[in-house]
């Protein structure tokens, strides 16, 4: 069981086509809602049954989030899709662009009928010429068909989609650092409340999803919310990409049923990429602490197995890490990343990261001190929960989970100025 | 606000250019100038060797009727914008966890020796620089980097070797 939601068109030659996607029963959803009129809370309630949560990162149910819309409201609304994949480990949205663009445009097209927004931004990385192309030749092929538009096949209803792009800024992913970008401005995440739903992109409501949050819909109102939902486990339905990389052999995005055991998917990307063990993976995004082989070998792959182990799911993005991989290291281009891309409003997130940093890259040139230790996580907890949006926590959250499964190996630096693993491997 | 003729960018870059500029700002509300000013940006950069100068962004800035403070903001604050000479090719790599976990220190190392050069630097005949970047959303193809708008993955030095050949680099 796989490629059912998202990679759906996978199997198919050119699977972006309009008609790659017809013939798997794509904007047949669409055009039976713009027939039907189907009301806006059936479609709701069926996302709430099938437990659909959000792929950007934070999981929040996607059909929760669709009610709280102000759709009654008149004046301008928007729907914008989160495109920016920025987290590391992360490039399932890419493939989605690239492979299947037309379930997105459906998504969101149905997304905007719901919560009564006529226009639409879908907000690309700067970085995504390859997915930018594909998503700009599938609009057109929408709009040619009828697709979308003013009074869309003389259904009343009226749907525009504009592709946009950012220029390099992972902050951007934050949705109101995003909406900030899309009005050309520099990407600071925004005071919440107001929530997006309340005082949104050019101050009118609006509702942001993932690209994988919006290219599910289709599928899940074809099946129904409850196919979707036994597709996976309760509280955790459907399916979800893994976007698994690192020391693997079969790097790739997979997509299959929440709540697969952790191994059962180690052994659906070919198991390891050389003779060396597991040692540890990093299960959802460099935001996600990392967990050891013993514990992600008994778990399952779902927002509540994830979560009761201390880490999450996060984006999906699966880092394997095998035998020798020094977590010193590991830590230290973690704390590197979030000290680079920290915008600089709020003090604890850009003092503290840089901080990190600093102290991490000490120890690596074995320069470190054993209070360090002790440091990294005062800062860590002091920059948690303190700033505007969660990149401060994304920075704070692995850096406990590197120190919690692997302090023995930074004192291990700290103390001989050598990388264990090294030690260990020349002791065996 | 400024008290330069808003028509001058036309005069700077093609038309095609303006063109494109158009067609982006069409694409957001009429009585909003800002939206636009990323999308300008890169076309501008891309009509003027990779690099953005002052004179640049402040013909940007009254063509969309904006304040230049605006424009320098944005070109300060995204990574992809270059506010100084670089080369005409610049590489993007990655070094960022997967890609690092793959080797990326080897293709960084590589790449530096082949073109004299280490990263954030540029080559002394203007044609090459090297930038590090962050997870470009590729780490499924780990190690990889970017040039000319095309990602290359599953990097090895020989496969290195062969995209500097294809860009033109004969050291
Ligand atoms: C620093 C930071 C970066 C983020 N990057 C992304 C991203 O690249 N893509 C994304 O969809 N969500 C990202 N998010 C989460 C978004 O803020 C938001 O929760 C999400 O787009 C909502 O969509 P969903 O409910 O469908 O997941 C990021 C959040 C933070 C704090
Ligand atoms: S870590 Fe290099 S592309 Fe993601």
């Amino acid at each position: 069981m796989a490629n059912e939601v998202c990679f759906r068109t996978m199997h198919l030659d050119e699977p972006w086509t309009l008609e790659a996607y017809k013939s798997v029963g794509g904007y047949k959803v669409w055009r039976d809602i713009l027939k039907n009129k189907t009301p806006a809370n059936d479609i709701i309630e069926q996302l709430k049954t099938s437990a659909l949560r959000g792929r950007g990162g934070a999981g929040f149910p996607t059909g929760l989030k669709w009610s709280f819309m102000p759709r009654g409201m008149p004046g301008q609304k928007y729907v914008v899709c989160n495109s920016d994949e920025g987290e590391p480990g992360t490039f399932k949205d890419r493939d989605i662009l690239r492979f299947n663009p037309h379930q997105l445009i459906e998504g969101m097209a149905i997304g905007g009928y719901v919560m009564t927004a006529t226009v639409g931004y879908n907000y690309m990385r700067g970085e995504f010429y390859e997915p930018f192309a594909r998503m700009e030749q599938a609009l057109k092929e929408a709009y040619d068909e009828g697709l979308l538009g003013k009074n869309i096949l003389d259904s009343g209803i009226d749907f525009d989609l504009y592709n946009h792009m950012g220029a390099g800024a992972y902050i951007c992913g934050e949705e109101t650092a995003l909406i900030e970008s899309l009005e050309g401005k520099k990407g600071q995440p925004r005071f919440k409340p107001p929530f997006p739903a309340n005082y949104g992109v050019f101050g009118r409501p609006t509702n942001v999803n993932n690209t994988e949050s919006y290219a599910s819909v289709p599928v899940i109102l074809q099946h129904g919310g409850q196919w979707f939902l036994d597709l996976g486990i309760p509280n955790n339905g459907g399916t979800k990409i893994f976007s698994v990389s690192g020391h693997i052999k079969q790097p790739g995005n997979y997509e299959v049923a929440m709540g697969m055991p952790f191994k059962d998917l180690l052994q659906q990307c070919g198991g390891m990429r050389g003779d060396k063990p597991l040692k540890a993976v990093i299960p959802g995004g460099s935001s996600s602490p990392v967990l050891p082989a013993s514990v992600m070998m008994d778990i399952t792959m779902d927002y509540d197995a994830i979560g009761k182990a201390g880490s999450m799911v996060g984006s999906g993005a699966v880092m394997v890490i095998e035998e020798g991989t020094c977590m010193v290291e590991l830590a230290a281009r973690t704390a590197h990343f979030y000290y680079e891309e920290s915008c600089g409003q709020c003090t604890p997130c850009r003092e503290g990261t840089g901080w990190m940093s600093r102290v991490l890259h000490r120890i690596l040139d074995g320069e470190g001190k054993i209070e360090d230790l002790d440091n990294l996580q005062d800062i860590a907890d002091n920059i948690m929960g303190r700033t505007i949006c969660a990149l401060g926590d994304a920075a704070a959250m692995p850096m406990g989970g590197f120190l919690k499964h692997y302090k023995h190996e930074f004192e291990h630096m700290i103390r001989t100025g050598r990388r264990w693993v090294d030690d260990q491997q020349n002791a065996a | 606000m400024s008290s330069e003729d808003p028509k001058r960018l036309t005069t700077m870059i093609s038309a095609k250019a303006i063109e494109e500029i158009e067609h982006w700002r069409s694409k957001y509300p009429a009585d909003r100038k800002r939206p636009p000013i990323i999308a300008a940006l890169k076309v501008v950069q891309a009509e003027n060797e990779n690099w953005l100068s002052e004179e640049h962004m402040k013909a940007v800035a009254d063509y969309l009727d904006v304040p230049h403070i605006a424009v320098f903001e944005v070109a300060t604050f995204y990574t992809m914008f270059h506010l100084k000479p670089v080369g005409k090719n610049v590489i993007s790599v990655c070094t960022n966890l997967s890609c690092m976990m793959c080797g990326s220190d080897k293709i960084v190392e590589h790449l530096q020796s082949r073109l004299g050069i280490k990263l954030g630097e540029t080559t002394s005949d203007g044609q090459f620089s090297l930038k590090e970047v962050e997870c470009m959303a590729a780490c499924g193809g780990a190690p990889m980097l970017e040039a000319s708008e095309i990602y290359h993955e599953n990097l090895t030095p020989e496969k290195v070797d062969s995209i500097l050949n294809d860009l033109g680099w004969e050291a």
